[in-house]
């Protein structure tokens, strides 16, 4: 049971691991939950799910385990679980006042009996919502309140909301990580390009190292030098702009703005659906001062990284033929330049603002994909990522 | 296992899988890592499970330049210099120069503490990494005194997160994980209701009415947070505003003493612009 929980979770994708598992069945056999699904769910989220990112799928996942568990907590109370072991159960949990009201309602024995025969009556599986064990929420112990948490059930109001299983709400949907997110976060992915080295001439006093040699040095001074610390990664960005960009300008902007403020060598140039003979670093301006493609090729050396970042959502045409551009007539085709781009540049990636389940009905995003040998990414966080993990990877 | 079980305090309300996140924590002895939007309470938390089980509170404040190694103990070489160049007879004992941190402060606590590790991904990305160990043995090693430092109980370990950086997964899979959720409005009337019982009813009612309205405008840069209502509820009561000036009809602009609530310029035209076509849409 546990164990293919386990494994349905893997299989979501969810990185799951056996100490995580583990640390559950540990927790389990502690008796940290009292019992019910509710908070069974809960203790394995904890202890299962290290990101709320996953959150998500993790309800997903439960709830279509759940179906089994439901039948299982069924046949828990069909077998008749033994009376001593309950009230042993209750007497560890449940106050003085509580028993004596369970003792006016007629007794355990009374309380099993009423209970089994409603069982009998109700038909097929039970929802979380109907009368017998809706306002439980889902578990039978917590219907007749053989936990402390059952007991309170009908006075405290704000359980009655958990008629619908909470995790049947997914109230983490807009926390899974295909979704766009804010420049704080884009910054942080960002940062893993960061490649700190200390370059050049030996000119900081190192206090730590001075200190450190001039104490085992038994006191004489002993100074230390090291070269300033500074981010040695240099980043090109080619940004689409207009058409059918202008539906992904706040994808865009955010990363822009991360960008900016993560990296001390950032150039970033403009272009319209694709990169031809001229680029331009104003858009208002951009008729009037082109910059020569070749000439931002030559400028800047081997070692930038180039992210472009555009839909590539255009007419075939722009990609592969002289004379295609939209905009202007251009001698030379739209891939031509892209792979003197890339033979600049050979670390580059291109980020697609567009949801990556649309590409492959778009035939220019194929063939830009197959330019870029397949390294597009959509521009989300993950996407992101992704991106950045393979511009390090390309040495 | 009643005794000793975190249910929340007076001062702070707890959500139940909050509680059983916490108590998992509690009974394993493992750390427990919370996230969540700022402002949404998570280093009170920490405050709040010491008060509860009565319990010493430590604080580990990180900032990034904080190392691992700072908080299980440091080695003050400068004044070990100083006392040698004047002579002094201590210079010969290192344990003398041994500055105890934060981890070994909890580790030789007399009864369980609850240690907070405060915003730990402000640190370096290697510094959960440093401390797997420690936290997994709950002891570590001293070099200069070749002792063994090892924990009298398994301090309680309340760890927080803001995301700005990702935690390794050998460091995620040894903690409890938590994200705390926006209160929803029942929950936040609760919240608001512990910090102020005596508020009157309608003023709670428009103020979170009010509240949940600007939090739901789109595009929001910084949207509020739980401290920012608390804080703006203690304006209100201060300035004896009138629950009538809080009503969306009447209100000629946007709510009073609004500053508590919209942190960012533009998020404050943006409100203005979004008032503002709502109204020409009933007229």
């Amino acid at each position: 049971m546990m164990t293919d929980f386990f494994f349905k979770l893997r299989k979501a994708s969810i990185p799951v691991t056996l100490t995580e598992f583990l640390t559950l069945l540990e927790a389990l056999h502690q008796r940290v939950t009292a019992h019910s699904v509710e908070e069974f769910y809960y203790l394995a989220r904890a202890a299962l799910i290290k990101d709320e990112r996953h959150y998500d799928r993790f309800d997903q996942v439960f709830a279509s385990h759940f179906k089994g568990l439901e039948t299982l907590f069924d046949g828990l109370v069909g077998a008749n679980v033994p009376l001593e072991w309950l009230r042993k159960l209750a007497e560890l949990t449940l106050s003085e006042e509580d028993q004596q009201l369970i003792e006016s309602m007629g007794g355990w024995e009374k309380l099993m009996e009423t209970f089994a025969q409603r069982m009998a009556e109700q038909e097929g599986r039970h929802q979380g919502g109907n009368k017998w064990i809706g306002t439980a929420g889902t578990s039978p112990y917590g219907a007749y309140g053989y936990n402390p948490e059952g007991i309170r059930i009908g006075q405290d109001q704000s359980r009655h909301r958990r008629a619908v299983k909470v995790w049947d709400r997914r109230e983490f949907r807009n926390l899974d990580d295909t979704v766009e997110l804010g420049t704080r976060n884009i910054k942080v992915a960002l940062r893993r390009l960061r490649r700190f080295a200390r370059e050049g001439a030996a000119e900081e006093l190192d206090l730590d190292d001075t200190i450190r040699s001039t104490a085992r040095n038994a006191g004489w001074l002993d100074l230390k030098m090291v070269p300033e610390r500074h981010n040695a990664v240099k980043v090109l960005l080619f940004l689409d702009v207009g058409g059918s960009m202008d539906d992904h300008v706040r994808a865009c902007e955010e990363l822009f703005s991360a960008a900016r403020s993560e990296f001390k060598h950032l150039e970033y140039f403009y272009f319209h659906n694709m990169v031809y003979e001229g680029l331009w670093k104003d858009n208002r301006r951009r008729h009037t001062e082109k910059i020569d493609t070749l000439t931002v090729l030559h400028t800047f050396t081997r070692d930038y990284k180039l992210i472009l970042v555009g839909d590539a959502t255009m007419s075939p045409y722009e990609i592969t033929y002289p004379g295609g551009s939209v905009e202007h007539f251009n001698p030379e085709a739209g891939d031509v330049w892209m792979s003197r781009l890339l033979a600049a540049w050979p670390r580059a990636i291109w980020l697609n603002p567009q949801s990556s389940n649309r590409w492959s009905y778009i035939p220019s995003i194929q063939m830009v994909r197959e330019l870029m040998s397949d390294r597009m990414y959509p521009l989300t966080l993950e996407g992101l990522e992704q991106g950045i993990r393979a511009l390090q990877q390309l040495r | 296992m009643t005794e000793g079980r975190f249910h929340g305090t007076e001062r702070y309300v707890a959500t139940d899988d909050l509680m059983m996140a916490v108590n998992a924590a509690v009974t394993l002895g493992r750390p427990l890592l919370v996230k969540g939007e700022p402002g949404t309470g998570k280093t009170q938390l920490a405050e709040e499970v010491a008060f509860a089980l009565n319990r010493p509170f430590i604080q580990w404040h990180i900032k990034s330049t904080v190392k691992a190694q700072q908080g299980l103990y440091e080695y003050d070489a400068v004044s070990r210099l100083r006392d040698s160049q004047l002579g002094e007879g201590r210079v010969h004992d290192i344990s003398n120069y041994i500055v105890k941190g934060k981890l070994w402060e909890a580790f030789t606590a007399d009864v369980q503490p609850v240690l907070l590790i405060d915003e730990i991904d402000k640190a370096d990305i290697e510094f959960p990494n440093d401390l797997l160990l420690e936290l997994d043995r709950m002891e570590f090693y001293v070099y200069e005194t070749r002792q063994t430092v090892k924990a009298h109980h398994r301090p309680i370990i309340i760890i927080t997160s803001n995301n700005e950086k990702e935690l390794p997964d050998a460091f995620l899979r040894r903690c409890f994980f938590h994200y705390i959720r926006f209160p929803d409005k029942e929950t936040m009337e609760q919240i608001v209701r512990v910090h102020y019982p005596d508020l009157k009813k309608r003023l709670l009612s428009e103020a979170l009415e009010a509240f949940f309205e600007i939090r739901e405008a789109p595009g929001l840069k910084k949207r509020p947070s739980t401290s920012e209502l608390l804080d703006w509820i203690k304006l209100l009561v201060a300035e004896d505003i009138p629950p009538e000036a809080l009503r969306g009809d009447q209100r000629k602009l946007i709510p009073p003493l609004y500053g508590a609530l919209l942190k960012n310029e533009q998020d404050v035209h943006l409100f203005e612009r979004l008032l503002f076509m709502s109204r020409r849409k009933k007229d």
